[in-house]
């Protein structure tokens, strides 16, 4: 693990001893209306320990340890936007294949880092041979609906997740055994954004921004998220092979696509009838609920970082 | 003695492999977790449903609820057999045979006079067809009327069906739920059809949204 990863850690580990600080302080000041806020909030400080942990050991493993994590992310993301989709007996071939090889065999690519392959596996043979395996079981009855959610489902949980373990196989000069680095870089600061687009929408939040998709996206929320999370990946620029200047445009970017994402997976929900993806992560919902913003962040930010740092 | 030490361990591998396979959680919605005597009705669709409902009981629950089985399918003498009679302790009926002196919903009461909780599903059978809930046999009538005193939890069992459908070998990681709902008791006077009507609408109401088209 790179020592900058070490003083990361350290760092986050501080931050996360003064959210517990503020938590339960309010705890102890508040009873009553206010109650279920700050119990909320206490749950999600306490998941983030535990995120920070399960990242801390996927680091000391290096590329496989990370890859291993994301891969279960995947897996469990999965599951979430599969199990909220209409799927029908006969598609039951074309799920055993999305989880089955369409999850081990992406990580796999990622892993022995062949970007010709894993770039294409699932928007190319993925999309073209997963209908297939529907289609031959004779099934007609809403058929492009069962079959564009599977791939959906596939792109959004597993081509777009691996893009994060993948920053570990760009080859940028000057920057060789720190790609761990750039993956802190893109959680941390679009995982940042939505922390401090939570708090200025809690303390400010008057405006909503697209009332009829989500109640808690306010406009003082986003400015003030966005511009303090760009200001963050700024500050972050010694981690990365980018200038500080370089860092906030990057930063900036990943944390509007990290908006847009939490925009479209309320959409998503509100058509499905349901709060949350899922019960996995206390006080966040599902796996989904807390990945949303880096779903849509990851890839753009891989492609970025790619085109103008990898010769 | 060693036969008791496998069954028990085999029932946590069971239930470790229903909780990584399926994400199972409960959802005590209605009732608590308590340890009282109580008849779980849940809807029926795979021979994985008692075990979902299983694994989200607490430990202390789990020892006092049993099942109630098909003796043809769980009462046999391989796997299935000790799976059935030592791992979960199934009450066995048989409804096939129609002998004579085989009342199955006596077999199911007699259990109940022991002190444990069941599991029992009222529509008799397992149900593959499109069709949300078959109607209720009324098997669950007879039960509350030889014990009204014991209250009747609806649980609905989601997803299961799709995690293996009918026929099929593997089975899809998708995520299952449990959800417990108000319990009912049988009214004084309370007729057959009322009574199963309202148990059929208490369980109805635990289905989540978001499955539909």
């Amino acid at each position: 693990m790179p020592c900058e990863a070490i003083e990361l850690f350290l760092g986050l580990a501080a931050v996360l001893v003064v959210a517990t600080l503020i938590g339960q302080g309010l705890k102890r000041r508040s009873a009553g209306k206010l109650g279920t806020t700050v119990e909320n909030l206490n749950q999600r400080v306490f998941a983030w320990w535990v995120i920070v942990a399960l990242f801390g050991v996927a680091f000391l493993f290096g590329k496989t340890g990370v890859i291993l994590l994301f891969a279960f992310a995947s897996f469990a993301a999965l599951r979430e936007f599969l199990t909220l989709t209409y799927t029908r007996r006969s598609d039951h071939w074309a799920l055993l294949a999305a989880f089955f090889i369409g999850i081990p065999v992406q990580y796999y690519l990622v892993w022995i880092e062949w970007y010709g392959l894993y770039s294409v596996f699932l928007p190319v043979y993925g999309f073209l041979m997963l209908p297939v395996f529907s289609a031959l079981r004779g099934d007609t009855s809403h058929f492009l609906a069962r079959i564009a959610a599977i791939q959906w489902g596939l792109m959004i949980s597993v081509f777009c997740v691996s893009h994060i373990p993948a920053l570990l196989t760009l080859d940028i000069p000057g920057f060789a055994g720190k790609g761990l680095l750039l993956v802190a870089f893109l959680v941390i600061v679009v995982q940042g954004s939505d922390v401090l687009q939570y708090v200025f929408g809690k303390l400010f939040g008057r405006h909503k921004v697209a009332p009829s998709l989500s109640p808690s996206k306010t406009w003082e929320g986003l400015l003030g998220g966005v511009a303090s999370a760009t200001a963050l990946g700024a500050a972050l620029w010694w981690i990365t092979p980018f200038s500080p200047r370089q860092a906030a445009g990057l930063a900036f970017v990943s944390c509007l696509m990290g908006f847009v994402g939490g925009l479209v997976f309320s959409a998503i929900k509100r058509d499905r009838g349901v709060k949350d993806w899922g019960r996995m992560i206390e006080g966040h919902g599902g796996m989904l609920d807390r990945l949303d913003s880096v779903i849509f962040a990851a890839p753009i930010f891989f492609h970025l970082t790619r085109f103008w740092f990898v010769p | 003695m060693l036969k008791r030490a496998v069954a028990r361990l085999m029932g946590m591998s069971v239930a470790g492999f229903a909780r990584a396979l399926t994400g199972v959680l409960p959802d005590w919605r209605g009732c608590l977790p308590e340890a009282k005597q109580r008849v779980y009705i849940a809807n029926h669709s795979s021979h994985g449903d008692f075990v979902l409902i299983w694994t989200v009981l607490p430990h202390l629950l789990r020892r006092r609820t049993r099942p109630v089985a098909a003796l043809d399918y769980w009462g046999g003498k391989g796997l299935r057999g000790f799976i059935g009679r030592e791992v979960f302790n199934a009450v066995l009926v048989d409804r096939k045979s129609g002998a004579i002196g085989h009342d199955p919903i006596a077999v199911v009461v007699d259990a109940l006079s022991a002190g444990v909780s069941l599991i029992f599903f009222p529509e008799g059978t397992r149900n593959t067809t499109d069709q949300v809930l078959l109607p209720f046999k009324s098997g669950l009538f007879r039960l509350a009327q030889a014990r009204p005193d014991i209250e009747v939890v609806p649980v609905w069992i989601d997803n299961v069906a799709r995690v293996i459908p009918k026929g099929e070998f593997l089975p899809v990681p998708l995520l299952c739920s449990v959800t417990f709902g108000e319990p009912i008791v049988l009214a004084p006077d309370e007729g057959k059809a009322a009574f199963l009507e309202r148990a059929r609408n208490g369980l109805l109401a635990l289905r989540p949204t978001g499955r539909e088209r």
